[in-house]
């Protein structure tokens, strides 16, 4: 049996790496498409400026990409050390696409920014640019099969439980890689990377004009980032609201949690703007509304209504009894492959075996569940309502906020006269942090949303966990957090230390044998 | 033969040879770091080795990371029950593997002495630490690991962590290590020149000669303790759990595929010639042979634990019947079938392009050109 304590300690430990690992994903995917584009640039106009460019921000995205790597390895070693039942049940689906992101895609970004750094002087202009091309595209298919995997546990198409094998079975590959919510999500998160490193780009333009400093660059990387930044805010929200759509038919439980939709409300819905969920209570406390905006938002039209809280409780509960026999069928099963009784009991129940498993946290041997207890697990079905309601929100702010920073970035661009508005530049540098907060409060609409299931409807979180101890646990999370505060730190101050020294410096032991600073040699073998 | 049948027996090979290849390719990077200190006695020189693996650890620590990935996609139940059961070494393996990256980014980054002299070590450690402790995961199969199912297949460890630490488990750690310190000198002479190709020369041949002792020592070894015995189990190509079968355990059992055929003593063979003639070619001089013959010995030294092992993959030393083979632990017909064609289109692929990066990059590292280039390590 899992100890409670251990699973949330892996839900935290998980939870913990993962928005840490996102916090340089966004960046790694959008600046290496920027510089592509930057280095299409020079090899378009032959102008050495537009070089210096791209080595410029080449080199900023080599201290975010080792951080990157070295967070995603945690990724994937952690379904097997922490969510072993997890990895075990749903593997054969699952681990399909993490294999396939290395072949195709993490081999390729990884063998190839070795290349981008250091041959500047090996390869021609037309090589180099190819291979810088190819980092960003491996690093957007990596994002591609990562978002395929996570969409089977948000939506899981093209696979079934084989009571012979006791898991989940690939069936249908193509169900599986073009899943509506795979499609919505990937292009939704590809491009919120871009946004990011748009307002990277953008912010650390914008602090050189303040400063005055290495302008040339300035001006110009401050150009393409508004132009990127504009059309990829864009992108992302009409993405954003297409992947609402998808997401609100497969996880009807994730919008009305995302909405604080307590009670199935009549057509046409009014949007809560504002509001204080309690889950105890199963209310809002102070609510804001605007009436018709849910309808028009969630169904895209005034006659559309979905299921609220109170529904879905009751459509949990209906299904967790009919699960009931399907969990027991299976437990004979398990020590007599053969039985055809089992098998057809099984069969008859099968499509509610995952909530069967949801009140089997509460009563180990199901056939025994109390009507209380079967109350529990309905109620479990609903995910934390608050946490969702507001990250939705916070998400929502900072696109439009950023939206709204492009478009008048854009025009101020436009008519040339940026550097007049030095409040609007610090608003620039102030807009670092938002991408990376809006991506964070992303992830937490997209995974909190989930619970109280790993893979929706199929399998829940208590269950997927490892039988490890709490102290294992404890060590594992203590590890974690030290390592990575120290990495943090780390990146913190070279990064910053690099965007001072700016577009000009060398390599420190340079500056200390008293090299020239002038357009140094970026081989160091000999030919 | 059915198709289920012959895919598993692909999948097994095919996690054999990434094995090979991360032993190899992550290996002569751990082996560099390892040596590092010894090789490099001055600031200049540790960055000439440094820079020698510089443009390619990244591609070659995806090895890991693919290799992780396929045990995942082919294997699930291996992958499930090992990375949860060897909990704390998986922990170490990769905290290891996550503070390399930062140790070639960051330690030129600033020029202070402690703060490269603190680098150095953590490469040290974490170069050597993962080589030890992969082989001693590996030495652990041979005398089981403690684990056992409950009915919906919930896997339960119950040894602790120093208890990986037995003796057989430390020569076989003890032997990967010597392996990626031969992999790792040879890396240095193909990169480096004068002192520190002579350094290399002689970590070269020492971790060789120690290598080829301790394998000797593992396999005499191996003759005396209990192996197991699959004697009663659904069968190849058959969907089944691990619920499903006997098992026995016999002394020198893991000798019996040996012994029923000869063939594969070429296997072992192989890993002794691997390291003899890397030896020889290191003192000859002729470092790039040297590598090759290295990869050759470690094709040799995994292939005769894959040998050993069949069909087991992770035998239960507390429940012997629930030992996972290659047959119970398996992905489905559907995933594997998919699973191959992606490999059979992305590996040649990778190798051409690899290749291609390595030759692109190709050449000496000297000091000078590390002086006058700020992207350098």
């Amino acid at each position: 049996m899992h100890d409670i304590t251990v699973v949330d300690l892996s839900r935290l430990q998980f939870a913990a790496t993962a928005l840490y690992h996102f916090l340089f994903i966004p960046m790694t995917l959008g600046l290496t498409f920027m510089l592509a584009a930057m280095e299409t640039v020079y090899v378009i106009t032959g102008k050495e400026i537009y070089k210096r460019i791209t080595q410029f921000w080449g080199k900023l995205l080599l201290i975010n990409f080792a951080l990157g790597v070295a967070t995603g390895l945690t990724m994937e070693f952690q379904f097997g050390t922490n969510w072993s039942f997890y990895s075990s049940f749903v593997g054969d689906i699952f681990g399909a696409p993490l294999a396939i992101e290395g072949l195709m895609a993490f081999f390729l970004e990884s063998t190839f920014i070795g290349l981008m750094i250091f041959g500047w002087d090996r390869l021609s202009r037309g090589q180099h640019l190819a291979v810088t091309f190819l980092v960003a595209l491996g690093s957007n298919l990596s994002a591609l099969w990562i978002l395929i995997a996570n969409s089977f546990m948000q939506d899981p198409v093209g696979a079934a439980f084989n009571p012979v094998t006791m898991r989940m079975e690939l069936h249908d590959f193509a169900a599986l890689i073009f899943s509506h919510d795979a499609q919505a999500k990937f292009v939704h998160t590809s491009i919120a990377g871009y946004v990011t490193g748009a307002v990277f780009v953008a912010g650390v333009s914008a602090w050189y004009m303040l400063k005055h400093r290495h302008m040339e660059v300035a001006r110009r990387s401050f150009r393409m980032a508004v132009l990127f930044g504009v059309l990829s805010t864009a992108g992302v929200i009409t993405l954003g609201d297409a992947l609402g759509f998808v997401g609100g038919q497969a996880q009807p439980t994730k919008l009305a949690a995302m909405e604080g939709l307590w009670k199935t409300e009549a057509a046409p819905m009014p949007f809560n703007l504002v509001a204080f969920p309690s889950q105890k209570a199963q209310t809002n406390y102070g609510q804001l509304q605007v009436p018709y905006a849910l309808s028009l938002l969630v169904t895209h039209t005034l006659t559309g209504t979905v299921p609220g809280i109170d529904v879905l409780e009751q459509r949990a509960a209906t299904r967790i009894r009919d699960g009931i026999p399907a969990v027991a069928a299976l437990k004979t099963l398990s020590s007599d492959p053969h039985n055809v009784d089992a098998l057809a009991q099984f069969n008859a129940h099968k499509q509610d075996l995952g909530y069967g498993f949801l009140v089997k946290r509460y009563a180990n041997d199901v056939t025994t569940a109390t009507d209380t207890q079967i109350a529990k697990a309905s109620r479990d079905a609903i995910p934390p309502v608050a946490p969702m309601f507001w990250s939705f929100r916070i998400m929502v702010v900072m696109g439009l906020a950023m939206l709204a920073f492009f478009v008048l970035a854009l025009i101020y661009t436009m008519r040339n006269d940026i550097e007049k508005h030095r409040w609007f530049l610090w608003v620039a540098v102030w807009m670092i942090p938002v991408p990376f907060l809006a991506c964070e409060a992303g992830w937490l609409v997209a995974e909190v949303g989930r619970q109280p299931w790993t893979v929706f409807g199929v399998l829940p979180t208590w269950m997927s966990a490892s039988t490890h101890s709490v102290s294992y646990m404890i060590f594992s999370l203590v590890g974690f957090v030290a390592l990575y505060t120290v990495f943090i730190v780390i990146e913190m101050y070279l990064m910053l230390r690099a965007i001072r020294q700016g577009p000009d410096d060398a390599h420190p032991d340079a500056l200390m044998t008293a090299h020239p600073l002038t357009d140094l040699p970026f081989s160091y073998r000999e030919a | 033969m059915e198709t289920y049948a012959i895919l598993q027996c692909i999948w097994w090979g095919l996690l054999g040879v990434l094995l090979m290849g991360l032993a190899v390719m992550v290996g002569m990077d751990m082996g560099v770091g390892t040596i590092l200190r010894y090789v490099g006695r001055s600031d200049v020189e540790r960055r000439v080795a440094l820079n020698i693996v510089g443009p390619h650890w990244e591609g070659n620590q995806v090895w890991f990371i693919l290799g992780g990935g396929a045990v995942f996609a082919a294997f699930p139940l291996i992958y499930a029950t090992a990375f949860s059961g060897f909990y704390v070494v998986m922990l170490l393996l990769l905290w290891s593997m996550i503070l390399r990256p930062l140790g070639f980014e960051y330690r030129s980054k600033m020029p202070s002495p402690a703060w490269r002299n603190m680098w150095d070590w953590t490469l040290l450690v974490s170069g050597l630490l993962p080589m030890v402790i992969f082989g001693a995961a590996i030495g652990n199969l041979f005398r089981g690991v403690p684990f056992h199912f409950d009915w919906t297949l919930t896997s339960t460890y119950t040894g602790s962590f120093l208890g990986l630490f037995n003796p057989f488990a430390i020569l076989c750690g003890l032997l990967a290590a010597c392996l990626s310190i031969l992999m790792g000198a040879v890396t240095v002479m193909n990169g480096a020149e004068g002192v520190m190709y002579e350094r290399g020369r002689t970590l070269a041949r020492l971790g060789a000669a120690i290598g080829a002792a301790l394998f000797a020592v593992g396999g005499w070894w191996v003759q005396r303790m209990p192996g197991f015995v699959l004697d009663a189990a659904p069968g190849a190509g058959v969907p089944q759990t691990p619920m499903q079968q006997q098992v026995s355990l016999h002394a020198g059992a893991w000798l019996g595929n040996f012994h029923a055929h000869p063939m594969l003593w070429l296997v072992p063979v192989l890993g002794f010639v691997g390291m003899a003639a890397s030896y020889l070619a290191a003192n000859a001089r002729r470092s790039h042979l040297a590598w090759w013959l290295g990869a050759l010995a470690w094709a040799g030294v995994i292939g005769t634990v894959g040998a050993a092992l069949f069909p087991f993959m992770l035998p239960s030393i507390s429940e012997p019947a629930q030992s996972l083979t290659i047959w119970n632990s398996s992905s489905s017909r559907v995933t594997l079938g998919w699973m191959l064609g992606f490999t059979a289109v992305f590996v040649p692929l990778i190798v051409w392009y690899t290749s291609w990066a390595f030759y692109v990059m190709r050449g000496k590292v000297s000091a000078a050109h590390i002086a006058a280039d700020d992207h350098a390590y």
